[in-house]
């Protein structure tokens, strides 16, 4: 007789290595709710550039499933010989008929066998598990990579649109699980994938006939999944939008902290919060319920199979059609074929789950791309700072034109003023030079050159810009200031950080320099924010020149001597200053009167006036202001868009 | 901390709980029936032909596993359920409380932690419950039966087990000690992750600008190589966890076998019980290793456990009033008392001794250098932070002592930064006055001098704006931010350097509006220009934390040095640019 062989202990049912859980399925390849299939394509295709090593890790799950099926029949040849001794059979695994006594020779040697090949099982395991780590983790780390390049060429239309926190929470939250998914479920897929597939062939080496039948539980366990997965696929993608739609009002919450209190929204804003968190508890459970399902169910397959094949078997037996041991046989190996079945399925959550958040990834990836520079890219051959706008139109919604068949041109070295009422188009017209927004309609040329055809780093490389609103990072007022060029030596720094005031109120910081600004520079003035950012811009020494002129959050004092430096700044430069400053508009050498996406005025203070237009009709509104000293003081004409004073 | 969240957290579903570890139990049972009756079939049905005993049996055994899908099925609601709203309360809790901090704990912690803390942080605590709930709550109940059993079976073996239990559990508590301080510092460079993104979101156009695409590329790239280092170290790690557990478990069954023959031999055990012991032996490590899938994600979970604790144990420094006083007699009178303020640790204070008295109807303008504490002074009044001495009184009322809801429906602040929501127009001047009715938006508009453009927008109120506001220029965001203040109608109105971006036409006829239609209104103004605040009642000149002067414009031009340097400087900056 044959006792049964201890069962194998390898990779335990349920789960493998899986730290996020099993319960639920996800059948064979098979079809997923609508969009599964691609994503989860498309997501293994990521894996190409590690290709070699993923034939590695299959070569060692062959070898670690072949030695894990071995092992359990070594222990079976193991308990022969000790049944042997006992009855006093002749078996082949034992020497011939010890009877009476067990032959611990041959035992010893046989267990040592068994214990090295289990060794080497786990050896191999081992190595399958720490080379799979390193292709996930670096499969990860370019999706991660890819997904913030892309960042960098979708066009500023599109984060007009979205919130911040929901772009976040894809690059984040997604990607983190995924990587989480991949950790967990590639092994295990693959180690059950080979099991099937050495099962399937051990069968039909033992009896074809019985591994047809059992191979019914096949397309019956991928229909089931199919149609569990589906379902259960559109609430995990729901689940994932929702935690970015959460994550979106979490940041915004957070980031507007002080105004959400003082306003007195906290309860509102918590009673939002927690219907989406409800959503998301629904979604969430959902999809956790129903893929759920999958893996009691491919068990239920493989249990009505079990039963099928005693009760059916065992009548068979009655009519001696089979043997008792052939009925055996075949219910083992029959169990032994759903094992990995329901393994598959056990994953099906974390599975479902990591496809759900690669879909959102790769529609970040998929969104429409900035058109991309141009090939043979032209490039100024002078660097004058000759900047033409001929005939050129653009708009941001398309049913409201915004700039019309706007034609100008600075000549080197001028400054040039641009006035006009706020929506008048002064903030567009920077943002066209920069080629932020793409034309509509006309071109505009630098030194010549139609910039559409130049490569924006060209482009913008050239242009110097002080934006309306500070951005600092967190990092260094040395790394700050650096910015503007990369390149810059250390003393460059310090004459940018001297000449725009900076190095004044450094000087009182702890640190002086290596001071880390805090989150969105928390930990200094707003002032002294906007002295970094046009330190910034003196370092980087560009032949065309944008200023937002709104310097206000600059104390009066340090002012004076900013407008000196930023004087020397423009000189030999093109200029273009969004002013509101009577004296630059006064000194600059062409003013622009923009009104309605027009100019409808251009020429010198002078001139202007003489006209008696729009222009005089402008200053005579803004500077002959109620009784107001301050407009002798601080004039200007309204600087659409000015420095936020950003905090 | 993670065993008082979960026992906080899951107290609610106690219930829910005990109905997972009922159906897990009846499906594991149900499932260990099938063989036996197998074996009846085989024995006893097969055997001696009997066909009505084997359809008898295998109508039993369809039965057991319809039993054993439902009590599956069930258990997987439930422990789904359970798990998921574990997570959707925590997630709440670590909302509210950030809620109830003050500037001062936001930025302690940094807004992308808090972020990644709401989010990520409860999604892994959140896993970990939903993986023992669904599939690893049968773990000790498997273990525990098995053990008894195999000291059924043979007393003698049962060292190999007291041998490899213990090597199992400190072979895999090796491998967690070392994970856990992983764990920490991967979450925390999650953060990093989370805090370059957000910038790089929020500094778009200036990234563009300046061309520093490439250099931005790089910055990521070492915050992602550190997530990516750590993942790869735990992963590594994790590597060696199941293919010890694994020998461990073939080795204990390779020395069954031999012990077991010495005493088969000697006569002591019979061969069915060597068998049985095995069977047990596999099913008590199976339970181990059950129990080292969690541990796979314990550490991470303890990790972010330990890092919602932090938030959810954090007190805002900004303590709400035990006995709040929930009505006051005067309408908007400011008074701070010697009051100051300093960070912990810093060298000078940020405030120092400052005095004020602000009545109704009356505008006190704060003036002063970069840097002199005017933002800081402004914060202390709705509270956003405390002083660190002496005292802040609105209406008479220390604002320690006065209820947050009634402080803050007094106060109608402009801050710095004029952020506004992602929403519309409407929904953003709605934010101080939800019911607030068109009419009385427009008014607000009107005052804000922001009624034009708003009317110009070719959705009028109902115009997107998207988040921040970066879809209007900084002007007119000033002036929404104004007039969403306006809104509100407060008795007090705090505005922070709100008149920079606004022309002084546009500022001057702005003040008038507000003269005008908040004349009984409390008005603190903080500016850099001295048109904009000349015609305050008083003008408060700040520096270093001190005030220095005090007066009306006429007054202080002849009495502060200090405020006539910075009325002939705004004149020479005219002069000289």
């Amino acid at each position: 007789m044959s006792t049964a062989p201890a069962r194998p202990i390898g990779p335990p049912e349920g789960t493998r290595r899986g730290p996020g859980g099993p319960m639920g399925g996800m059948g064979l390849p098979a079809e997923k709710a609508m969009t599964f299939g691609p994503s989860a394509r498309r997501l293994v295709g990521r894996l190409r550039p590690e290709r070699s090593l993923v034939v590695i890790v299959i070569a060692l799950g062959v070898v670690s499933v072949l030695l894990s099926v071995v092992g359990p029949a070594l222990l079976g040849m193991a308990t022969n010989i000790i049944v042997d001794g006992v009855f006093g059979n002749t078996d082949a695994a034992g020497p011939a008929g010890s009877g009476g006594g067990i032959d611990f020779a041959a035992l010893q040697l046989l267990l040592g066998i068994v214990l090295l090949v289990y060794v080497f099982s786990s050896v191999f395991q081992w190595l399958q598990a720490y080379v799979l780590n390193g292709v996930t983790q670096r499969t990860v780390y370019r999706l991660r990579e890819e997904s913030q390049a892309k960042l960098n060429r979708l066009p500023l239309t599109y984060f007009d649109k979205v919130q911040r926190g929901e772009v976040l929470s894809r690059m984040t939250n997604d990607i983190d699980n995924i990587s989480q998914s991949l950790q967990q479920t590639l092994s295990q897929l693959l180690t059950s994938l080979l099991t099937v597939i050495g099962v399937v062939i051990m069968m039909f080496v033992i009896s074809p006939i019985l591994a047809l039948v059992s191979l019914v539980t096949i397309p019956l366990t991928l229909a089931i999944t199919t149609v569990i997965a589906k379902r259960s696929q559109k609430l995990f993608v729901a689940q994932w939008a929702h935690t970015g739609e959460l994550n979106a009002q979490i940041e915004e919450t957070f980031t507007g902290h002080a105004l959400v209190k003082v306003f007195g929204r906290q309860r509102e804003v918590e009673q939002r919060f927690l219907d989406k968190n409800e959503q998301l508890y629904r979604a969430s459970f959902g999809a956790q319920f129903v893929s759920g399902i999958i893996m009691p169910a491919i068990t239920f397959v493989g249990n009505l199979v079990y039963v099928a094949i005693a009760v059916i078997g065992g009548l068979l037996v009655t009519t001696g059609a089979i043997t008792i041991g052939g009925v055996q046989a075949f219910i083992q190996y029959s169990r032994q074929f759903t094992q990995p079945l329901s393994q598959l399925g056990s994953m099906a959550n974390l599975l479902q789950s990591g496809v759900a958040s690669a879909e959102r990834v790769f529609e970040l990836m998929d969104a429409p791309e900035q058109s991309p520079d141009a090939v043979a890219a032209a490039t100024p051959k002078t660097t004058t700072g000759r900047l033409v706008f001929d005939t050129v139109s653009f708009r941001y919604d398309p049913a409201t034109p915004l700039i019309d068949e706007l034609s100008l041109t600075a000549q080197p070295g001028q400054t040039i003023a641009i006035v006009g009422p706020t929506g008048a188009g002064k903030t567009t017209l920077v943002n066209l030079m920069m080629r932020f927004y793409e034309l509509d309609g006309g071109r505009i040329t630098l030194d010549a050159v139609d910039i559409s055809t130049m490569t924006r780093r060209d482009l913008r490389s050239r242009i110097g810009m002080v934006l309306q609103d500070t951005w600092l990072f967190a990092g260094t007022i040395r790394e700050n200031i650096a910015y503007g060029r990369l390149d810059a030596t250390e003393q460059e720094i310090l004459d940018a950080a001297k000449a725009t005031f900076v190095d004044r109120f450094v000087h009182s910081l702890p640190h002086g320099y290596d001071t880390v600004l805090e989150d969105d520079g928390a930990n200094i003035s707003a002032g002294e924010k906007q002295l970094l950012t046009i330190a910034r811009a003196f370092l980087a020494r560009p032949s065309v020149l944008i200023l937002d002129e709104a310097t206000s959050s600059v104390d009066t004092r340090t002012e004076v001597l900013v407008q000196h430096a930023m004087a020397a700044l423009r000189r030999d430069r093109t200029s273009f200053v969004i002013a509101h400053r009577l004296s630059t508009i006064r000194d600059a050498d062409l003013i622009l009167v923009m009104e309605a996406g027009r100019i409808v005025e251009q020429g010198t203070h002078l001139e202007l006036l003489a006209a008696n237009g729009a222009y005089t009709r402008l200053y005579e509104a803004q500077f002959a202001a109620p009784s107001d000293a301050g407009a002798e003081l601080n004039a200007g004409v309204e600087p659409a868009a000015t420095q936020s004073a950003s905090r | 901390m993670l065993s008082v969240l979960l026992r906080k957290y899951l107290r609610p579903y106690g219930a829910l709980l005990a109905a997972v570890i009922v159906f897990q139990l009846a499906q594991s049972i149900a499932s260990l029936f099938l063989p036996a009756l197998n074996a009846a079939i085989i024995d006893r049905g097969i055997a001696t032909g009997d066909t009505v005993y084997i359809l008898q049996v295998g109508g039993e055994m369809l039965a057991i596993t319809v039993v054993q899908i439902a009590c599956a099925i069930t258990a997987v609601y439930y422990g789904a359920r359970v798990a998921m709203a574990f997570g959707r309360d925590l997630r709440g809790a670590v909302f509210a409380q950030v809620g109830t901090f003050s500037e001062r704990e936001v930025s302690q912690f940094g807004a992308p932690s808090l972020i990644t803390r709401t989010t990520n942080d409860v999604q892994q605590v959140q896993m970990l419950v939903l993986m023992t709930s669904t599939m690893l709550i049968s773990a000790p109940i498997l273990a525990i039966g098995g053990v008894v059993m195999a000291l059924q079976q043979d007393l003698e073996l049962s060292w190999i087990m007291a041998v490899a239990i213990p090597v199992l559990l400190i072979s895999v508590s090796l491998i967690i000690v070392r994970v856990v301080p992983l764990f920490r510092s991967m979450q925390v460079r999650i953060d990093t992750v989370n805090r370059v993104v957000r910038e790089q979101l929020a500094g778009m156009r200036v990234v563009r600008a300046f061309v520093r695409e490439d250099y931005e590329v790089a910055r990521f790239a070492d915050a992602n190589a550190g997530v990516t280092a750590l993942a790869l170290q735990t992963g590594r790690l994790f590597a060696l966890m199941f293919p010890i557990v694994f020998l461990v478990l073939n080795a204990s069954s390779v020395a069954v076998l031999w012990f077991g023959a010495y005493r088969i031999e000697g006569g002591l055990m019979q061969i069915g019980a060597l068998t049985a012991f095995l069977t047990y032996l596999i099913q008590i490590l199976m339970a181990v290793l059950m129990a080292t899938f969690v541990a796979v994600l314990l550490p991470r979970a303890a990790v972010s456990a330990d890092r919602i604790g932090e938030v959810l144990g954090t007190q805002s420094s900004v303590a709400l009033p035990a006995n709040p006083v929930m009505t006051v007699s005067e309408r908007g009178r400011i008074e701070l008392r010697d009051v100051g303020f300093e960070y912990p640790g810093a060298e000078h204070p940020v405030l120092h001794g400052v005095n004020l008295l602000a009545q109704p109807g009356t505008m006190t303008a704060i003036i002063g250098s970069t840097g002199a504490g005017k933002t800081t002074l402004i914060t202390l009044l709705p509270r956003l932070v405390d002083a660190t001495s002496g005292s802040v009184l609105v209406d008479g009322v220390n604002v320690r002592d006065l209820d947050a809801d009634l402080l803050w429906s007094r106060i109608g602040l402009v801050p710095q930064k004029p952020f506004l929501f992602s929403g519309t127009v409407a929904s953003n001047l709605r934010f101080g006055k939800p019911d607030a009715t068109d009419d009385e938006l427009w008014a607000a508009l009107e005052i804000a001098q922001a009624a034009d453009f708003v009317r110009a927008m070719p959705g009028g109120l109902e115009s997107p704006i998207s988040q921040g506001g970066t879809t209007v220029s900084g002007g007119q965001r000033q002036r929404l931010a104004i007039a969403r203040a306006l809104v509100k109608r407060p008795e007090i109105y705090i505005f922070d350097d709100s008149f920079s971006a606004l022309d002084t036409a546009t500022d001057a006829r702005l003040r008038q509006a507000l003269r005008r239609e908040i004349s009984d209104a409390t008005l603190i103004i903080v500016a850099q220009r001295v048109a904009t605040v000349q015609d305050a009642d008083q003008i408060l000149v700040l520096e270093d934390g001190r005030i220095v002067d005090r007066g009306t414009h006429d007054e202080l031009l002849t009495s502060s040095p200090t405020y006539a340097e910075i009325v002939s400087s705004q004149l020479r900056v005219e002069a000289s640019a």
